[in-house]
Order: structure tokens, then C-alpha cells, then sequence
């Protein structure tokens, strides 16, 4: 079995200037949505009480709103957590309330709103230092691994690859978090986990495309191909190994999708969108601007050093 | 030939075999337990106490299967529930015969069953996470400031009495914020001073300046020491809240440092949250009582005076102390083992100010009285230093005697752990129930599992041969991960779990590239030996430029991450780096295996190579 029978080299690059223009409009609508709606952060994030709580009957969700509303927790979030039985409640830090009193009262409340008491499977409670340093980490590990991903292709390739490559996977980034804005989908330490995964991840699709324009660049027989034929060659002849990776990787983050549980869903989620768009971009995005950026066949091929002998 | 040299192939092999052997520890799953551990530090579980518990259960005809003694207590292993909970009640009534005064904690606990020879070869299961086996999980932020204003507290009330001793005048030692400051109105005075605080205390850094008509004198700790100090808090805050989880009665309970003032306390298998806090909030239990020097002769206690035991040689002598408490033990500030002026072992405490005014007053009153250091645990007291008053001090002082080094690092230890050495606020807390853990396992394995045979049946079916070969090498992969993971006893989280099966998603694409590459190779007519050959050792180099990159990914999680994220990316790192043995070493192995020898080969089991234009 073969999927790919492809005769000639696919003419990608007349196309770069309509693949650029798509992935700018998401990449504007993503930004949008960012700024619009914002991410809606985890308790990790941004401080506060987490409870997850089992009932053995689905529970109207309405009654335990309005409980906690008159207790005093406004902007709580009550919401179902997988399946219908089980509920996550959060409620945000209140200054002269320890944890255990927070945990205490919802129960009570709840209990009092539905007539039963649920089971507790889980609480969480995050002070509010503890949420604005993790931001500050997550985006001093997002600056490195960008530093450390450019600094690498540099020197493996040339400053060209590394721009390219880093421009187009930033956008499967930014467009992860535009989904996440848009949908309103809970940002928690997995996601950003998945998030920079995938950075990792979509770049060295880039990196094998980039590894087959230089092997090209340096073939003998292609001396005749221009920049773009040499760039579509190299997408043509990787395009199979990029389907079925990425195919495969698929296959497994849905398998967490659909077996993970609620805990894994976003990320798993986040892999989804990271992986689709990490294929359209390091290939599509990144091979026209290392085209636009003025790659040649010269930047590979090393002069040869003439013998300077002399005789004196 | 496609052939590995045989030193190859034997180191290959040797590998996976050791991986079997870390990850086999796994497979054997967990039998019940009864552990026994001291709840205070006064009391050791040695032979003595393993012999007694072993004779109490073979009289009582409780069958166990295997007993280990090593530092944390000692564990014996049932065979079901039921013998657990019968023993761990035996057990219970014979060490702690009175209920409130129990000197053992004995807990119910899961040993692995793994067979003896594995866990002596090293050889233990993963080491799971809260959020897999439940528990409680606090993180504690130590406040450090507090720590060295209570140790600048303690030098201001020591220079005060110098001060006053070398009849240097001056009006006033003040503490604000971290710079104290003595005043004075001559500038004589201020340069003595300067000598007597700089030979007293030579950790502070001194600097002189006026204020109107005063002459001042500013000292400052210096960085170094600010460091030391709230390195020692930290330290000291650790080895008090592991008295106080010990008296939970939990298993394995992990108490660690966290960055420079953080404390992570993890209770697996807790459930009751409120009592946990409690007992790590809890305050000083020291106290400082004079002895009762009446009544020394045994008999009933006098009345105005409690009765505690002190130990000596292993015998317990009653001690009478008054009941009026002289200091407690928020006022140490520290103790350290040290010598005294004839180099004979001793132990060095400090108190805060306000402890050493109070000292000061009393030791006055009672010069070569007996003054007694009590030690509470389990609101059991303990008389842990009884010792004559030989001359009148303030908040710095020795306790000699006939001590041993040994016995003067115990001393202080029992001393620090009397008292938390800055305060401490929960910052993040987290409960798990015991069956959300067990469902995150299923569901972490279930989605390894199927992920797993979606791309085995994938791989085989398009790339047949090369397919099961690749598939061979994910399994490598797979088990060389948990083997690292399980001998490293990393511990494994859910976001764990998720990593495994997203680092064996990615590691097929070295086998991808590999095949595609050997199809390639086919399809412009090179004969299959060779494209073997030239298909692996030209995939060899995309394949670490493009782990490189997630290596960078997984190295930057690992640095600036903490609690799930982490927890991702050592697996991830760890996975990335054995499936490029596996994808490459594990999967060239067998392939030299099955086509290494065959000097006559027409076609490879690659599936259809299609060649365009034929």
C-alpha cells in the first residue's frame, strides 16, 4: 500500500502567496479573539478554590449557582466535569478565609441547595503568589525555547531557516491560544504544556523539510532547478512522511481524547489544533518564507578553498 | 551486508535486558502491608521491636509474608486486606498499649509485590504521583523575612547586655526592619562599642552615622549571613513538620525543599485535610520549667508540680518540674551542637529578646538551681535536658554536662524541632480522593494502550515487514521509558501518563522517516541491501535534528516548569532520548537479523513501492 503516487513536484510555491494570506487571516482572527475574550485561566493561574464533587444523581446546576451566589461566593463557576454526575466548582481567593473554611462552607452550601450530600473527589487551592509566578514561567519557557530553537537551526542551516521556522510555528502557537480565547476552553499547566510540545514538535517537521532543501541545494544533479522547484521538491518527496507521522502522533492524541477523561481533554485538545496547524504552516508557511527571505544555492555549497603554495 | 558486529548486538540485547528487568517490578502489582515507624524521636524501631512484633503475630497465628527493617521502620506484608487489618490492630494494642501515649505510628501500606531478588538488583515500580494514588498535597511558603527578624530580635537583646556588662553607655539598641541601630551621645563610647559588637557578632556589617546630636551606629547582617539564616530556617522548619506529619500516621509521607523558601508537604492516602493542617500549623512545643528540687526522691508530685519522665540509659526517671512555664518554645531561636571552654561537648542555644530578658531574670533569682527542658509530642511531655543554673545569662547560653557529640546532636535536634524557625503560610494545597487516583490510572493506560495499537496496526499494514519492525521498536521504546522511569523512581503523574503516550505518538516518526526513506531509495533502483544501508544512515540525521528540537521544547518545560508540567516533561525528555536508541539501534538489529544474511534479495517486505511512470 502506498498512499502518495506523485509524479511530478507539486507546485507549492505558486501557491506561498495564498497559503501566506491564510494563515495571516487566522492568525489575525486568533489575535482577535486573544484580545476580545482573553483566555479563560485555570485556578493555577489565578488563585482561588477548586472542588470536584460526585453526586450520585445528576443535579440541576442552577439551584447550587444561586446557593453560592447568597453565600456570599459571587463569580463562582459551577459546571459539569465530564460526565452529568460529576460537578467542578470554583470559587475565587477571599482575603481572611483559609482553605479548609472555603472547602467547608461550599459543601455546606451545595449540600443545602440539593438535598443530598455529594461526594468530595478533589479540591484544589492556589494562593494568589503562586498563580502570577507561573505565568512568569510559562513565558520565560516559551521566550528559551524560542531562543534555543533559532540559536540550533542557525547554526545547523543558516539565520534564513531559523526566522522562517520560527515565525511559522509561533502562529500555530498564537493560533492554539485563539482557539482556547475563542471557545472560551479552560488554559490550565497541561495546555501550556501541550502548547510548547507542539513547538517543539511542528518545528522539526520544518527541520526535515529544511534537511531535504539542503541535501538538494547540494545534489549535483539538480544544479538546474531553481529555488522554488527546489523547495517544492523537497515538500514533495517528505510530503508522505509528514502525512503519516503526523497521522500517526494523531492517532495517539486521540486516543487520549476519547479515553484521557475530562482532566486530559484540553490538552489533548490543544495537541489536536497544534498538530493540524503545525503541518500547514512548517511546511506550507515556512518553506515560502525562506523563499521570500533570499535563500540561494550558493549559502550551502562551500567555496572551494584554492592551495596558496608559494615558493620562495 | 547489512550485519551489526557481534559486540553490537550484544550490547543491544544487554540493554533491553536490563530494561526488563527495571520495568518487570511494575507488573507484579502491590501487596497489603502494616508499617511501623517512630512518632518520636526519642524512640527507635529496631531488632528489638521487629523481634516483638513477629513473636505478638505468631502467637496470634497471623500468617505475614516478609518483613524489611531499614531507617524509615519496618514493614511486613500480608496476603489479603483482611490479615492486613487484623495485624495492623495487633500490632497497634501491643506497641501502644495506652492510647493517647503512643510511641509508634503504625500504618496500613502498599509494598510492591515484586519478588526480593528484583528489589535487591534496585529493581522498584514507578513511584506514582498524588493525583494517581490520592492524597494531600501542600505547598508552604516559608516567610523568610520573618526569619531574619527574629534572629536580629535575638542579637539586639545580646547587645544590649553586653553593652551594659562593658559599662559602654548608650541610649538604646532599636531593631527596624533588618538594620539595628545603638545610639549614642559620645563619640568614645561609640568606638568601643564598635569592638565589642564586631568581636560579639562579626556577621554584621557596621557603619557609623549621625542623626542630629546622636551618634549612631547601624549594623546590618550581611548578605551571606542573611543567607545562611534563612537557609537554617528552612532546614530547621523541615525537620519540625516531619515530628509533626509522623504523628498522622502516614505511610510514606514526602516532605521537601522547593526552591529556596518553599516546603512541599505530599500525604498520600490522607483524606482528613482539616486534621493534616492543623498539625503542620501547629505551634512550639518546648518548654522551659524549673525543677521542682524538694521532691526529687520518687514518690507522688508535689502539689503546684507535673511529673515527666526523663530518659536515661533506655530507663525512664520521674522528674518533677513546677507548673509555672517559664518560656516556650517560640522563643528559641536556635540550638547547634558545639564545645564549651574546656572542649568538652555542649549544646548552644539562642533565645529571642523577649526570651532573654525573661532568662535573664530568672537565672538571677535561681543560681545553681535546677532548670529543666521539656519536650512535647503527642501532648506527651519529655524531659530532654535537666541541668544546673551556674550563673545568670540572657538569650544566649550552653548546656554542659557528660555529653557525648552524639548526645549533643541529638539534643539540639529535639530542641530545634520543638520550634518553627519562621512562620509559614499554605499556598497551594490539592486533594485527591483514593478512587479519582485509580480511575487517572485507567484512563492514562487505556489511552497509551489504544494509541498504541492504532499505530501498530497502522505501521504493519502499510509497511508490512518494516511496520512490525517498527512496532517492535515503539515496544522498546515503551519499555526502556518505564525501566528509566521506575530506576530514576521519577515520580509519574497523569500529565506523566500523557507524555508517555505523546513521546510514543512523535517516536514513530524516526521509524516513518526510516522506511520512507529505505522506499525511496528502492524506487530509484537501488538494490535492497543497500537501500537498507543508505536508508537508515541517511535518516540518522534528520532524525536528531528533529529531536533536537523538542529536546529543547522538553529541556525548557523541565527548567522553568513545576507540579504537572514537570512532571510532563521529565518523561518527555527521558522518551525522546530512548526511542532514539530503540527507533534507530532496537530497529537496524532486527532488520540486519531478518535480512542481514541473505546474500540473494530481490524485494523487501516494505510494502508496494510504487515507482512513477511504470
Amino acid at each position: 500500500m502506498e498512499f502518495f503516487r506523485i509524479h511530478k513536484d507539486i507546485p507549492f510555491m505558486k501557491r506561498a502567496l495564498l497559503f501566506n494570506v491564510i494563515s495571516l487571516i487566522t492568525f489575525m482572527l486568533a489575535v482577535f479573539f486573544l484580545f476580545s475574550r482573553g483566555l479563560h485561566l485555570s485556578v493555577e493561574f489565578t488563585g482561588g478554590t477548586v472542588m470536584e464533587v460526585a453526586y450520585k444523581e445528576a443535579p440541576q446546576l442552577d439551584p447550587i449557582r444561586q446557593a453560592l451566589d447568597k453565600g456570599g461566593y459571587t463569580d463562582s463557576l459551577v459546571q459539569n466535569f465530564g460526565t452529568s454526575l460529576d460537578v467542578m466548582i470554583r470559587v475565587p481567593n477571599r482575603a481572611h478565609e483559609t482553605s479548609t473554611q472555603v472547602s467547608a462552607n461550599v459543601m455546606n452550601l451545595i449540600s443545602a441547595a440539593s438535598g443530598v450530600k455529594p461526594d468530595l473527589r478533589r479540591t484544589e487551592f492556589v494562593g494568589p503568589q503562586v498563580g502570577k509566578e507561573l505565568a512568569e514561567d510559562g513565558s520565560m519557557a516559551l521566550l528559551v525555547v524560542i531562543c534555543g530553537i533559532m540559536i540550533y537551526l542557525a547554526i545547523r542551516f543558516e539565520w534564513r531557516f531559523a526566522v522562517a521556522a520560527i515565525i511559522a510555528n509561533l502562529h500555530d502557537v498564537v493560533i492554539i491560544l485563539g482557539f482556547f480565547a475563542c471557545f472560551q476552553w479552560e488554559f490550565s499547566l497541561p495546555v501550556l504544556a501541550a502548547v510548547l510540545a507542539v513547538l517543539g514538535y511542528s518545528v522539526n517537521e520544518s527541520v526535515v523539510v529544511f534537511d531535504r532543501v539542503r541535501e538538494s541545494f547540494r545534489n549535483s544533479r539538480m544544479r538546474s532547478f531553481t529555488v522554488p522547484q527546489i523547495l517544492d521538491h523537497a515538500i514533495t518527496s517528505t510530503i508522505s512522511r509528514t502525512i503519516i507521522t503526523h497521522g500517526c502522533t494523531q492517532m495517539m492524541v486521540l486516543s487520549m481524547l476519547f479515553f484521557g477523561g475530562a482532566t486530559l481533554h484540553f490538552f489533548a485538545l490543544a495537541l489536536t489544533i497544534g498538530i493540524c496547524f503545525g503541518i500547514y504552516s512548517s511546511v506550507l508557511v515556512a518553506s515560502p518564507l525562506v523563499m521570500w527571505l533570499g535563500v540561494s544555492r550558493e549559502q550551502f555549497i562551500k567555496p572551494v578553498v584554492k592551495k596558496e603554495e608559494a615558493v620562495v | 551486508m547489512n550485519r551489526y558486529p557481534l559486540w553490537k548486538n550484544l550490547s543491544i540485547l544487554f540493554v533491553l535486558i536490563v530494561g526488563l528487568l527495571y520495568t518487570l517490578p511494575n507488573f507484579f502489582g502491590e501487596v497489603p502491608a502494616v508499617q511501623v515507624s517512630s512518632s518520636r524521636s526519642t524512640v527507635k524501631v529496631d531488632e528489638a521491636v521487629e523481634a516483638r512484633v513477629l513473636q505478638t503475630l505468631t502467637a496470634a497465628k497471623i500468617t505475614y509474608t516478609g518483613t524489611v527493617r531499614d531507617d524509615s521502620g519496618l514493614r511486613i506484608r500480608f496476603t489479603d486486606d483482611k490479615t492486613q487489618l487484623q495485624a495492623k490492630d495487633l500490632i497497634e494494642k501491643t506497641l501502644n498499649p495506652v492510647p493517647d501515649d503512643t510511641s509508634y505510628v503504625v500504618a496500613l501500606n502498599l509494598l510492591s509485590a515484586s519478588p526480593s531478588w528484583l528489589s535487591s538488583l534496585g529493581a522498584h515500580p514507578m513511584y506514582l504521583g498524588l493525583d494517581l494514588r490520592g492524597g494531600v498535597h501542600f505547598l508552604l511558603q516559608v516567610d523568610m523575612k520573618g526569619a531574619l527578624t527574629k534572629q536580629l530580635d535575638a542579637t539586639s537583646s545580646d547587645l544590649r547586655t553586653s553593652l551594659r556588662e562593658k559599662k559602654i553607655y548608650n541610649s538604646g539598641v532599636t531593631r527596624d526592619d533588618l538594620t539595628l541601630t545603638i545610639r549614642f551621645s559620645e563619640a568614645a563610647m561609640r568606638d568601643q562599642a564598635r569592638i565589642v559588637v564586631h568581636d560579639a557578632h562579626p556577621e554584621l556589617t557596621l557603619a557609623d552615622r549621625a542623626e542630629g546630636t546622636d551618634l549612631l551606629l547601624v549594623a546590618t547582617l550581611a548578605p551571606a549571613e542573611q543567607t545562611r539564616i534563612q537557609e537554617e530556617a528552612v532546614k530547621q522548619n523541615i525537620i519540625t513538620l516531619h515530628n509533626r506529619v509522623n504523628e498522622l500516621g502516614v505511610a510514606e509521607p514526602v516532605i521537601q525543599q522547593q526552591g529556596p523558601d518553599r516546603i512541599v508537604v505530599q500525604l498520600p492516602g490522607v483524606q482528613d485535610v482539616g486534621k493534616a493542617k492543623d498539625l503542620i500549623g501547629r505551634t512550639a512545643t518546648l518548654e522551659v520549667r524549673m525543677v521542682q528540687e524538694s521532691a526529687d526522691l520518687g514518690g507522688a508530685a508535689p502539689a503546684g508540680s507535673d511529673s515527666f519522665p526523663e530518659i536515661r540509659n533506655g530507663a525512664a526517671f520521674p522528674t518533677y518540674v513546677k507548673k509555672q512555664v517559664v518560656l516556650t518554645g517560640d522563643r528559641f531561636v536556635g540550638a547547634t551542637a558545639s564545645f564549651d571552654n574546656n572542649h568538652s561537648p555542649a549544646v548552644s542555644i539562642r533565645l529571642d529578646a523577649a526570651g532573654g530578658r525573661i532568662m535573664r531574670q530568672v537565672t538571677r533569682e535561681n543560681i545553681k538551681k535546677r532548670m529543666a527542658i521539656i519536650l512535647f509530642e503527642k501532648n506527651k511531655g519529655e524531659v530532654i535536658s535537666d541541668a544546673t543554673i551556674q550563673s545568670e545569662f540572657g538569650s544566649q547560653f550552653e548546656i554542659t554536662g557528660q555529653f557525648s557529640t552524639e548526645e549533643t546532636n541529638r539534643l539540639a535536634i529535639l530542641i530545634r524541632s520543638g520550634a518553627l524557625a519562621a512562620p509559614m503560610d499554605i499556598i497551594e494545597e490539592r486533594t485527591i480522593g483514593p478512587s479519582l487516583g485509580a480511575e487517572n490510572i485507567k484512563k492514562g493506560f487505556d489511552s497509551t494502550l489504544w494509541g498504541f495499537i492504532a499505530i501498530a496496526a497502522f505501521m504493519c499494514i502499510y509497511y508490512r515487514l518494516f511496520g512490525v519492525i517498527s512496532t517492535l521498536a515503539l515496544a522498546a521504546n515503551l519499555l526502556l521509558l518505564v525501566a528509566v522511569l521506575s530506576l530514576l523512581q521519577a515520580t509519574l503523574t497523569l500529565p506523566g501518563i500523557a507524555a508517555i503516550a505523546l513521546t510514543l505518538g512523535m517516536a514513530i516518526d524516526a521509524n516513518v522517516l526510516i522506511n520512507e526513506r529505505i522506499r525511496e531509495e528502492l524506487r530509484n533502483g537501488v538494490s535492497p541491501q543497500a537501500a537498507i544501508d543508505t536508508g537508515y544512515s541517511r535518516a540518522i540525521g534528520t532524525i536528531i535534528d528533529s529531536n533536537v528540537t523538542t529536546l529543547i521544547a522538553g529541556g525548557a518545560l523541565l527548567a522553568f516548569g513545576s507540579g504537572p508540567v514537570r512532571g510532563f516533561a521529565i518523561v518527555h525528555v527521558l522518551g525522546i532520548l530512548t526511542s532514539m536508541f530503540s527507533a534507530i539501534l532496537v530497529s537496524r538489529m532486527i532488520t540486519n537479523f531478518v535480512y542481514g544474511r541473505r546474500r540473494k534479495l530481490d524485494t523487501l517486505a516494505i510494502g508496494q513501492v510504487w515507482k512513477p511512470g511504470v
